[in-house]
């Protein structure tokens, strides 16, 4: 590899982490004026129009804020847990291909990949949560630990019957798969378990159990403050970007659009932020639509109807393939 | 030294620091923590032998399942007062000895072992061109499909001897 | 080109130190961790005679040999917490009664 071939990936993977962080930074806002609304409120309004300078308020605020360590906090694991999550969740981001040939790595195992960095990502929550030495956050992290657990197989599972539509874990060639039909008409069954368990391993509504406002004050970061705080959050939305990424991908045809009239002139990274943001509206909708599940609940349907139904569903794809072959 | 050799000791030196911490940590948590970032080297070491769809499953398997599983059952033990005890048994002495003949008697009959030819059909352009998943799918599922079938009858006992095990009596 | 040797000695070295963990540690949780940094170090091993002898046979062996690794992780786990609950110690040298 030569020198200009790294320096072009180095300026590829800038530009795609610094558009990304805006993202996140203004999918907050969108977050709080989606809710308000939805509860007839009118959300943020004072900073700029509409509060649009709402979340550079935010993160300034949170960067001059102090740093609050417990004193009886495992220290080193204190610090590296909130940074463990915004790596893997912005190392995920890697194989995301945003059009043809757009994205910073194509690689063979795409969607094992990102499986993988998600469940590294997962250790940011349980360590988190053990290292505050506090009762809430212990209990959150431990409930992570089990329903990370717990979920992965089912959107592994879930996943594994859009590998055998497509022939590949390349997540290009699973969009050049669909560039006729997407693939949520041909599994929707998939389609369903990969949401729920995508809600699950985000940590979203109603599957918030880690960090129930009402029974464990925030969870696992209930004893981080200021920046630390800023990362589990920025790791928290950045994971909600990549499950919808993968989502949108994977079921919903990637970065395939409308091919007539002026539709064909939009360049096609379009449909895909759009079909992102449509899918990252959902979340916040069902957030402020659905209570939240009682945690012996959330562990039951996990093992036993969503693990069952997408084995069920990788057996009837293999039996469909190879009748209709 | 070419470019690889030199990764290559990179990765044999960090690798071999962090399994002496995984094995010397006070806090079993620690421990963990270090076979994170070990398992993240090994699977990038099988970057380097074209064995992509192994790193995966090492990643997803040991980081993502297996140790989370060790931390799920440390944290539920609740180990903290134990962790100023002494960490060793009164047999370290020899273990060190044991571990250390054991390393030198390997080195001494494997150290310098080399590859006899013919070598198989499986080089590193035939499996960049057919996809690392396809070949070893291929391989998995005509040569060794009755190991395959005998491992997923050991997940099952290994499932239900867990629950059976780890169940509360309710009497 | 790294020469097939030196993975083998790499994987020796870090058996041995599993080796190691597994006979001198108290805690029982290491000494799983120790069973499963031995089994990952023969997983070395095995990729690297894979990729130098190009077969596939030892990638093969090494899905084998995670499964393994998981279903003996979860089981002993369990046999650990069956444990605690009849006798609150984790450390091998106090667990020396059979009586449940």
């Amino acid at each position: 590899m030569t020198g200009v071939e790294m320096l072009i990936i180095v300026i590829k993977t800038v530009i795609v982490v610094s558009v990304f962080m805006l993202h996140v930074m203004y999918a907050q806002y969108f977050e709080r004026k989606v809710i308000a609304h939805m509860q007839a409120r009118l959300g943020p309004m004072r900073v700029g129009w509409h509060g649009i300078l709402q979340p550079i308020a935010d993160s300034l605020k949170l960067f001059l804020k102090e740093d609050i360590i417990p004193s009886s906090a495992d220290r080193p694991i204190f610090y590296v847990a909130p940074i463990i999550g915004v790596i893997a969740a912005l190392s995920s981001l890697a194989v995301i291909p945003l059009w043809e040939g757009l994205g910073v790595a194509n690689l063979n195992i795409g969607i094992l990949y990102i499986l993988a960095l998600s469940s590294v990502g997962s250790y940011c929550v349980i360590l988190g949560g053990w290292a505050s030495n506090s009762k809430y956050s212990f209990l959150g992290g431990l409930r992570s630990s089990a329903q990370v657990i717990s979920y992965e197989i089912a959107m592994g599972l879930s996943l594994v019957g859009v590998m055998m539509m497509a022939g590949s874990a390349n997540l290009s060639d699973i969009v050049k798969a669909q560039s006729g039909h997407w693939f949520i008409w041909y599994q929707p069954l998939a389609c369903f378990v990969f949401v729920m368990s995508a809600i699950a391993e985000t940590n979203r509504a109603p599957f918030d159990l880690t960090e129930a406002e009402t029974e464990l004050v925030a969870g696992f970061a209930t004893e981080y403050s200021g920046m630390r705080w800023a990362l589990f959050f920025m790791a928290e939305y950045a994971g909600m970007f990549i499950m919808t990424a993968l989502g949108t991908i994977c079921f919903l045809g990637g970065w395939n659009g409308p091919d007539f009239w002026i539709f064909a002139y939009v360049p096609k990274i379009v449909w895909l932020v759009l079909k992102i943001y449509g899918c990252i509206f959902i979340y916040f909708w069902i957030r402020a639509t659905l209570p939240r599940y009682r945690y012996d609940q959330l562990m039951s349907i996990g093992w036993k109807i969503f693990i069952p139904l997408s084995l069920a569903n990788i057996v009837v794809t293999g039996l469909v393939k190879i009748i209709w072959k | 030294m070419s470019t690889p050799q030199v990764l290559f000791a990179y990765f044999a030196v960090a690798m071999t620091i962090l399994s002496l911490l995984v094995v010397t940590r006070r806090n079993p948590v620690h421990s963990v923590l270090w076979m994170l970032v070990l398992f993240i080297h090994i699977a990038a070491l099988y970057l380097f032998l074209n064995a992509e769809f192994i790193a995966a499953i090492q990643i997803i398997i040991y980081a993502g399942a297996i140790l989370v599983l060790f931390l799920f059952v440390i944290m539920l033990l609740n180990l903290r007062k134990e962790e100023t005890e002494k960490r060793f048994q009164k047999q370290w002495l020899y273990s060190i000895a044991i571990s250390v003949l054991f390393v030198f008697f390997l080195v001494l009959i494997v150290g310098n072992i080399t590859v006899i030819p013919p070598p198989g059909p499986y080089t590193a352009d035939v499996i960049k061109s057919e996809g690392h998943i396809m070949t070893v799918g291929k391989v998995l599922y005509s040569e060794f499909l009755l190991p395959f079938e005998i491992a997923s009858l050991i997940l099952l006992v290994a499932i239900i001897g867990a629950v059976v095990l780890a169940k509360k009596r309710i009497e | 080109m790294v020469p097939l040797s030196w993975y083998i000695v790499l994987s020796a070295l870090m058996f041995s130190i599993g080796v190691f963990g597994f006979l001198s540690r108290r805690n029982l949780i290491i000494i799983f961790i120790s069973i499963e940094l031995m089994l990952n170090s023969v997983n070395i091993s095995l990729v690297a005679f894979s990729h130098y002898l190009q077969s596939m046979r030892g990638q093969i062996l090494v899905f084998f040999v995670i499964t393994v690794a998981a279903a003996e992780a979860a089981i002993g786990l369990a046999i650990l917490i069956a444990f605690y609950r009849n006798n609150p110690t984790i450390k091998v040298d106090e667990i020396n009664l059979l009586k449940g």
